[in-house]
């Protein structure tokens, strides 16, 4: 729980991991690139106080975890997002056992979400459901441009993963957190683009569709679907913390979000250990739109911050929220009116961009 | 022609080479590590990226069209471009130094053309560009509301660099320029109905943001992975220099 000017903040970290990139878990060249691109994010973005050296970086272990999370990071509950990357580490990047390890000995304070591949089929299908069954999932993250094979790269709409996200249906995994990456098949697309969620979320309307870094870089297609498809929600990985290096830039990516969606739909994510959360949410309760730029975005209320710090993510993992925490369900700020906005979105046919 | 000289048109040539994401010169961006000439009046031109993840599609783009405008120069010998520290750095220079074409390079990954691809980014570059103009305009005349937009046509359009902007962007999609065209148009040039006009414009705002958003990023992560790279980065103009792409390639 965060406290401030009078407030209380219930923090759920949406995404977090426990990664193990270390030379000697690396499988080849790319694995060492994967994780030097994490760190270059991470030296990038962070203040230069909260960089941590190289080498912690690769791998940190669950009391490291424990502490920046809870003890130094003001969060309440965190939710594993592993990647596998399997083509990249000999373990896998995300260690599941460990995490798993610790999620158990913490049921209040984490829980473990798993990850699948489409491209195992059958196969992949008798594995989620024991997975499924041992985890207790309640989630999953897809990372679509995991390398498998020859194949670098799935969408959701494929056939094999609609047969992955029926049987997630059926085994009560709800929330589904989408996380594209560079590499897609064929090369001739955008691999960044999610009008595969668009049609998936469809065609999924009991499922939830929780797409990472608000659909960075291509905000503005992920606005787009979200505004059409009630079950879309935004995860704040990677875009929070531009709150400290461009904080007028991650005011237009929170007012856009907050104009398109609206504020029940986003969540706030670390995306530990990419960054930790402790400075991220001080910064976030602190933030406000910057003057000058009200005429475009109205100001945040402190209604709104509740729900993206914790409120919203709460209600979709159905974790319970301390008294004095929560926010009248009645009471949507004044952003949230002006959100109305778009509603015509649903009534246009075709997205600007696209033929 | 001295070498030097050569060196320096290579650079010049290379302006024309885009980002398609970030509708920017990559000689702005920091992308081009370095040009040598060789032998035979040969270039040697080496490429960087900011992550060794950045997408492999749009890497290749920059790559194989860095070639053809090299390779366009009238006194340049032999050519080659080399992507340094990506995912697909041996793949995608193999590919280049046989000229194998977007197909020939990647194989089955590939199945037609990367020419959808660059559309698409140059629809957002527009419509980027079409808000840019249009809400300057908005700010210079509070009186004027936003289904007025659909009035206005290029011709009310202070000559500003952002104006500049907005008729290369439409050049490059094939869309009139004439003083008459109406300005807050589709992707077919086609003017939105009135009671469309805020949404639209609020979509060409979000896509604005995004594009510009991307490109600082990219900047500053290019600064972390290669901090010389800082000396070669002109800062973001809102009005990208003008550049002629390649040819249109069907490989």
């Amino acid at each position: 729980m965060y406290s401030k000017d009078g407030e209380n903040y219930f923090i759920v970290d949406a995404h977090i991991a426990l990664w193990d990139a270390r030379p000697e878990n690396q499988l080849n060249i790319h694995g060492k690139q994967f994780i030097d691109c994490f760190y270059d994010y991470h030296r990038n973005l962070s203040p230069e106080s909260e960089v941590w050296p190289y080498e912690e970086y690769l791998y940190y272990g669950g009391q490291r975890l424990m502490k920046d999370l809870f003890v130094d990071g003001y969060v309440d509950h965190a939710i594993f997002q592993p990647a596998r990357l399997g083509a990249f580490y000999r373990n896998g990047f995300g260690q599941t056992e460990e995490a798993f390890a610790l999620a158990r000995q913490h049921p209040d304070k984490l829980t473990y979400n798993h990850c699948w591949d489409p491209r195992y089929e059958e196969r992949g299908l008798d594995q989620l459901r024991r997975d499924a069954d041992r985890f207790q999932l309640k989630g999953a993250k897809l990372y679509t441009a995991e390398w498998h094979g020859d194949s670098r790269g799935y969408k959701l709409d494929d056939p094999w993963s609609y047969r992955y996200l029926e049987m997630a249906q059926e085994l009560g995994i709800k929330n589904i957190h989408v996380h594209k990456g560079p590499t897609i098949r064929p090369l001739d697309l955008d691999a960044f683009d999610v009008a595969d969620v668009d049609k998936a979320a469809t065609d999924f309307p009991e499922l939830n569709f929780v797409v990472e870094h608000c659909g960075l870089p291509r905000l503005e297609d992920f606005c787009w679907i979200a505004t059409q498809e009630p079950n879309v929600h935004a995860g704040l990985a990677v875009a929070i913390p531009f709150i400290h290096t461009r904080p007028r830039y991650f005011a237009q990516i929170i007012g856009e979000l907050l104009y398109w969606l609206d504020e029940n739909r986003i969540q706030f994510s670390s995306d530990y250990a990419l960054w930790t959360p402790r400075w991220l949410i001080e910064r976030f309760v602190d933030f406000q739109i910057p003057e000058n730029m009200q005429d475009e975005y109205p100001p945040i209320t402190v209604e709104q911050k509740k729900k993206i710090l914790g409120l919203n993510a709460a209600a979709m993992y159905g974790i319970p929220v301390p008294a004095g925490a929560e926010v009248a369900a009645t009471a949507p700020g004044p952003a949230a009116s002006e959100a109305a906005g778009p509603a015509g979105a649903a009534s246009v046919a075709a997205q600007p961009t696209e033929e | 022609m001295p070498t030097g000289a050569l060196e320096q048109r290579a650079r010049e040539a290379l302006d024309a080479v885009l980002d398609p994401e970030l509708d920017e010169p990559i000689t702005d961006l920091g992308f081009v590590r370095s040009v040598e000439t060789g032998p035979d009046r040969g270039l040697t031109v080496h490429l960087r990226l900011p992550t060794s993840f950045c997408s492999p599609n749009f890497a290749y783009l920059m790559a194989s069209d860095a070639k053809d405008v090299l390779a366009a120069l009238p006194d340049a010998g032999p050519v080659t471009v080399l992507l340094d520290d990506h995912h697909d750095s041996d793949l995608i220079n193999r590919g280049l130094a046989a000229d194998a074409g977007y197909r020939g390079t990647f194989g089955a990954e590939a199945e037609e053309s990367l020419e959808e691809l660059r559309l698409v980014f140059r629809l957002k570059a527009h419509a980027a560009a079409m808000e840019r103009a249009l809400t300057a305009l908005l700010r210079q005349d509070p009186a004027r509301t936003e289904e007025e937009l659909h009035d206005v046509v290029l011709g009310d359009l202070p000559d500003t660099a952002a104006t500049r902007a907005l008729l290369r962007r439409r050049e490059a999609l094939g869309l009139g320029t004439a003083p008459s065209e109406p300005v807050l148009v589709d992707d077919d040039g086609r003017p939105f109905p009135p009671d469309e006009i805020p949404l639209r414009l609020r979509f060409a705002r979000a896509i604005r943001v995004s594009i510009d958003g991307n490109a600082h990023f990219c900047r500053g992560l290019l600064r972390t992975r290669y901090p010389e790279s800082a000396a070669d980065q002109s800062p973001r103009a809102t009005d990208p220099r003008p550049a002629t792409l390649p040819k249109e390639k069907t490989s």
